[in-house]
């Protein structure tokens, strides 16, 4: 139970740290627009084309955005020589990574959400029937970013050239979470749209593996 | 000494007998003709690059255990070296790819799979040059070696089951595919080949970590003192 409860009040405390300055939000809410705006000069946004490349296009915005919020998610507790005083501050070194992913998790899906109507005007993509499919969609990717964002924004805390480290770690690494993603976004944009269990699966299997890698090595990560 | 030199000149009397039967026992294939003979050192590089990796992964998750600085050095030996006969799978790809398909590279799963790993292997050596601290260096980089391994197949998984639905190459897209029994037999003698020169190179090179390490230390305790 000590578990759930550290989880929570340590969540609290990182939503409240970001909604003090919601620097991470805004930041990438802009991010993601420059990138959405740069994109159509790279094809014709019209509905056939936006079909094909714009599910793609999102989940590369979306995962450069998360390389650039995942960031400050360890280097913040280092900077503030907080870390030490968290790990004694719970029983379970887990709660903290819980406690991280969660949050990070909330943060991209709230620019995701956000987001989301100027893609679709934008780009000329209908998302409205598909909606409570994409949201899954949404959670599953998130939430599978910030697991091994979380566990990887913890290691390159540690090295020198950490902002650039970061996206070099992450990006490789997520190559299945994109691949999957576009994919099912893909067929929920088709003109006859579609759910793909199989990528939907995928997702989950992807979270629940790197979940399972971080609680059995979450405690390592916090060394110092 | 000449153990080493025993054990090197072995090694490639090995890998002269693989090169040997390449190019003179293997029959010709029918439809590729001589470029196909290509196949004994691409297909033996990539296993034995995975085995590499594989070595590593257990360096790594026997250093994040045991905490003893070699698995550190046997961990970082391994990824070079995995690296290495990656590297010459993504060469000799092309070079067989051009003649037999028309093109030097096509994003098809394999090829792209391959590519994404030998990436990971990459930022783990990039990402061992930026942490100055050996014990903090060898345990942060053997956690990401775990992720990194742990990703590999799911890298796979993906890039198979979705990015498959391309034109596959015209000729003989999966080598490996109705081989000749005793082309089977020329691969896995070329693999073992190079499995020795993998342990050769092996040695070699966890011998230098050691010893840079070793150096590392005195250094230290010079500037201590």
């Amino acid at each position: 139970m000590s578990l759930l409860s550290n989880t929570a009040a340590l969540l609290g405390k990182e939503v409240r740290t970001e909604f003090r300055s919601r620097e991470l939000l805004t930041t990438a809410v802009v991010f993601i627009l420059i990138v959405i705006v740069l994109f159509s000069f790279t094809f014709d946004p019209t509905s056939d084309e936006s079909r094909r490349f714009a599910p793609g296009l999102l989940w590369l915005a979306f995962l450069f955005a998360a390389s650039l919020m995942l960031q400050p998610c360890f280097l913040r507790e280092q900077n503030n020589d907080t870390l030490s005083a968290l790990r004694l501050s719970v029983s379970d070194p887990f709660a903290i990574f819980l406690a991280k992913l969660a949050a990070n998790t909330f943060f991209l899906l709230i620019t995701e959400l956000f987001l989301l109507p100027f893609f679709s005007i934008m780009y000329n993509v209908p998302v409205v029937p598909v909606l409570h499919w994409l949201l899954l969609v949404f959670f599953l990717a998130s939430l599978g970013i910030s697991i091994a964002g979380t566990a990887l924004s913890a290691i390159s805390a540690q090295a020198r050239m950490r902002e650039l480290l970061l996206p070099l770690l992450m990006l490789p690494l997520l190559t299945p979470i994109l691949v999957a993603s576009t994919e099912v976004t893909k067929s929920l944009f088709d003109r006859s749209p579609y759910v793909q269990w199989k990528g939907i699966g995928f997702l989950a299997v992807f979270d629940l593996v790197f979940l399972t890698a971080l609680w059995l090595f979450g405690e390592y990560l916090l060394e110092e | 000494m000449l153990k080493k030199v025993l054990a090197a000149t072995a090694v490639f009397v090995l890998l002269g007998a693989a090169a040997y039967a390449s190019f003179f026992i293997a029959p010709t294939d029918a439809k590729q003709g001589l470029i196909y003979r290509i196949l004994f050192l691409h297909v033996a590089s990539a296993w034995t690059g995975l085995t590499g990796f594989f070595i590593c992964f257990l360096a790594n998750l026997l250093y994040v255990w045991r905490r003893q600085p070699r698995w550190d050095w046997l961990g970082i030996s391994s990824a070079e070296i995995g690296l290495a006969f990656t590297s010459v799978v993504l060469v000799t790809g092309p070079i067989w790819a051009h003649p037999v398909w028309g093109i030097w590279w096509t994003w098809s799963p394999r090829l792209t799979s391959t590519f994404v790993l030998w990436l990971l292997y990459v930022v783990y050596l990039v990402l061992r040059t930026l942490i100055e601290e050996p014990d903090r260096r060898a345990l942060f980089s053997a956690l990401f070696g775990i992720f990194a391994f742990i990703d590999v197949p799911l890298v796979f998984g993906s890039i198979r089951w979705w990015r498959d639905q391309h034109p596959q190459p015209v000729v003989m897209g999966e080598p490996g595919s109705g081989l000749d029994p005793l082309m089977y037999r020329v691969l896995f003698f070329s693999w073992f080949a190079m499995l020795a020169l993998m342990a050769l190179l092996l040695r070699q090179r966890y011998r230098l970590e050691a010893m840079r390490s070793d150096l590392e230390t005195v250094k230290h305790e010079m500037e201590a003192a």
